[in-house]
């Protein structure tokens, strides 16, 4: 058994692999919470996708592919941001816009590249075993930045969550706040994109906080619970992608729903079969 | 009448100054000008749309002012951090957030907190005496989408308590809630006189308004009268604030609409 854990990890490709799935893990999980509690998941796979032209235009640059995306997210987040500011645009409207027109840009500018199929696909659906020792840095860089700014600023970020006019009367500069709440989404989603790919990443984003959410009733809770979770279902789904030959990001995503329909059908007291025995022992009196 | 007003001038805490404010195109107050002394209790009464959560909106910095000065200590609005609570008429959050009565209470402190520190002994046993006073404590650990609406209008309170302002603004506080939650919030109002509170409450109870405030603002998008009740509530000021929605039963006022419609609130989007 043990043997059966650890042969895989004597290929290098393989430790890089792991160490970034367990970082994606817990980094999507962890701003994945404020995904939930703020409606923002249809935002979080608009930023996955729009991040195409940015990849493009850095391929075509012969740039770093990572940073082309990274760049792209950021500015089609504040973009998004800045439409529904002015007011006559709701925020799904101007996420629906502004994600399919950089789609729509970055599939006509691979569609002028001969050559593109190779490199592309993985940024379509990821590749972990890929992984570089220099993505590997940026990953844990990208990682101490985000997950530090989440632990500094656990209290501001909680109060414009949760109630937006106390953080008017304390003052607090909501709008720098969403900025900064965006900005590390978008680091998050292009730092995820290696291991699950663009159509998955919301996945990521969405389904280990949902599963904490049940089992939790505290925000801080529900962010260390979500991020063992991300963490068991990137090592299982890596395990199970290297035994059965499955494709990485999506074995890692169906592990992740399996324990989200396990908290969703068991957890005490918001799980669907709990909440349907305390109402059968109410009826009973 | 002179003198009064000089006295007022003297303690003043709250000054309100030529004030115009309303959304958009639509002006709602007009030339509000009073003073609140160091202490008072003011009872803000009017008919719906007669602009009383608007200013408390803007007295708490959610609405900008259209024109005129507000002075809190003789400073203008925003120079203090933290000095001003308010109480929404029913909190616009979400209800089925992780956080529990405690959670919710320990946010008063984080404007005296700053961004980086964490809470203190001191600041724990201030939201634990704030919960008691409320008669929460029972509840301190429950999700507060757990709560009756009642029991999370006394956390708001709480929340606003620990928060230990010197000018509190309650909107309809006693407003579609359960009987002892309007007793709590009085024996509040009392407990706040004594340590010296500035404190605004809107209702449309005139009666309340009349046995229970030093001091009532008639408004009507503009200071219709500012005094002690004796002085304000008169059938004619009456008269001319609420018009025709008003009867005189045995020589108590009675207004013609119970509850306040949901304000406009273009605050809060969230993005």
């Amino acid at each position: 058994m043990i043997d059966l854990l650890l042969s895989p990890l004597s290929y290098a490709f393989m430790q890089r692999g792991m160490a970034a799935a367990i970082l994606v893990g817990i980094l999507c999980s962890v701003v994945g919470c404020y995904v939930v509690l703020r409606s923002m998941a249809f935002l979080g796979d608009a930023v996955a996708h729009a991040i195409l032209p940015g990849v493009a235009i850095a391929y075509l640059l012969d740039g770093n592919l990572t940073v082309g995306a990274l760049l792209a997210a950021i500015l089609v987040g504040l973009g998004i941001g800045f439409l529904t500011r002015q007011g006559n645009v709701k925020e799904d409207t101007a996420i629906g816009i502004l994600f399919t027109a950089a789609l729509a840009l970055g599939v006509a500018l691979i569609s002028t590249i001969r050559t593109y199929a190779v490199d592309l696909s993985h940024i379509l659906f990821g590749n972990i075993l890929g992984v570089s020792s220099g993505d590997l840095w940026l990953t844990i860089g990208l990682s101490v930045i985000v997950l530090g700014s989440v632990i500094l600023l656990f209290k501001p970020l909680l109060i414009i969550s949760f109630d937006p006019v106390l953080a008017a009367t304390l003052r607090l500069p909501i709008g720098l706040l969403n900025n900064l709440l965006m900005i590390l989404l978008a680091f998050t989603i292009v730092i995820a994109l290696q291991t699950v790919g663009i159509g998955l990443v919301a996945a990521m984003l969405v389904t280990p906080p949902a599963t904490a959410y049940l089992l939790t009733r505290r925000m801080a809770p529900m962010m260390f619970f979500s991020a063992l979770i991300g963490i068991f279902s990137s090592v299982v789904g890596l395990y199970l992608s290297f035994y059965y030959n499955i494709a990485s990001g999506a074995a890692i995503v169906l592990t992740a729903t399996f324990l989200f329909v396990l908290a969703f059908l068991f957890a005490p007291g918001r799980g669907v079969i709990s909440q349907k025995a305390h109402k059968s022992r109410v009826l009973r009196g | 009448m002179d003198e009064l007003n000089k006295m007022f001038e003297n303690l003043a805490r709250l000054e309100i100054d030529h004030v115009y404010a309303g959304y958009g195109n639509n002006l709602i107050l007009e030339d509000l000008t009073f003073q609140v002394p160091h202490g008072g209790q003011v009872a803000v009464v009017g008919p719906n749309g007669a602009g009383k959560s608007t200013l408390f909106k803007v007295l708490v910095g959610l609405l900008p002012l259209k024109k005129g000065n507000i002075f809190i200590h003789g400073l203008p609005l925003g120079a203090h951090q933290d000095c001003v609570a308010y109480v929404p008429q029913r909190g616009d959050v979400d209800w089925k957030f992780p956080v529990t009565v405690r959670d919710v209470v320990m946010m008063g402190r984080y404007g005296r907190l700053g961004w980086l520190t964490r809470p203190g002994e001191k600041d724990h046993q201030i939201v634990a005496e704030c919960i008691h006073q409320l008669g929460v404590s029972k509840l301190a650990n429950q999700p507060i989408g757990e709560l009756s609406g009642g029991q999370q209008q006394r956390v708001f309170l709480a929340r606003a308590l620990a928060q230990q302002p010197h000018i509190l603004l309650m909107d309809e506080p006693f407003t579609g809630v359960d009987i002892s939650t309007q007793e709590v919030a009085l024996n509040l109002l009392e407990e706040l006189h004594k340590q010296g509170v500035t404190v605004l409450v809107s209702t449309h109870d005139l009666n309340m308004a009349a046995e229970r405030f030093e001091l009532v603002l008639l408004l009507n998008r503009k200071v219709i009268a500012f005094g002690p009740p004796t002085e304000v509530l008169t059938p004619e000021r009456i008269k001319i604030a609420f018009g025709g929605k008003v009867l005189f039963i045995h020589g108590a006022a009675v207004v013609d609409e119970c509850c306040p419609p949901e304000e406009q609130d273009n605050f809060g989007a969230r993005s």
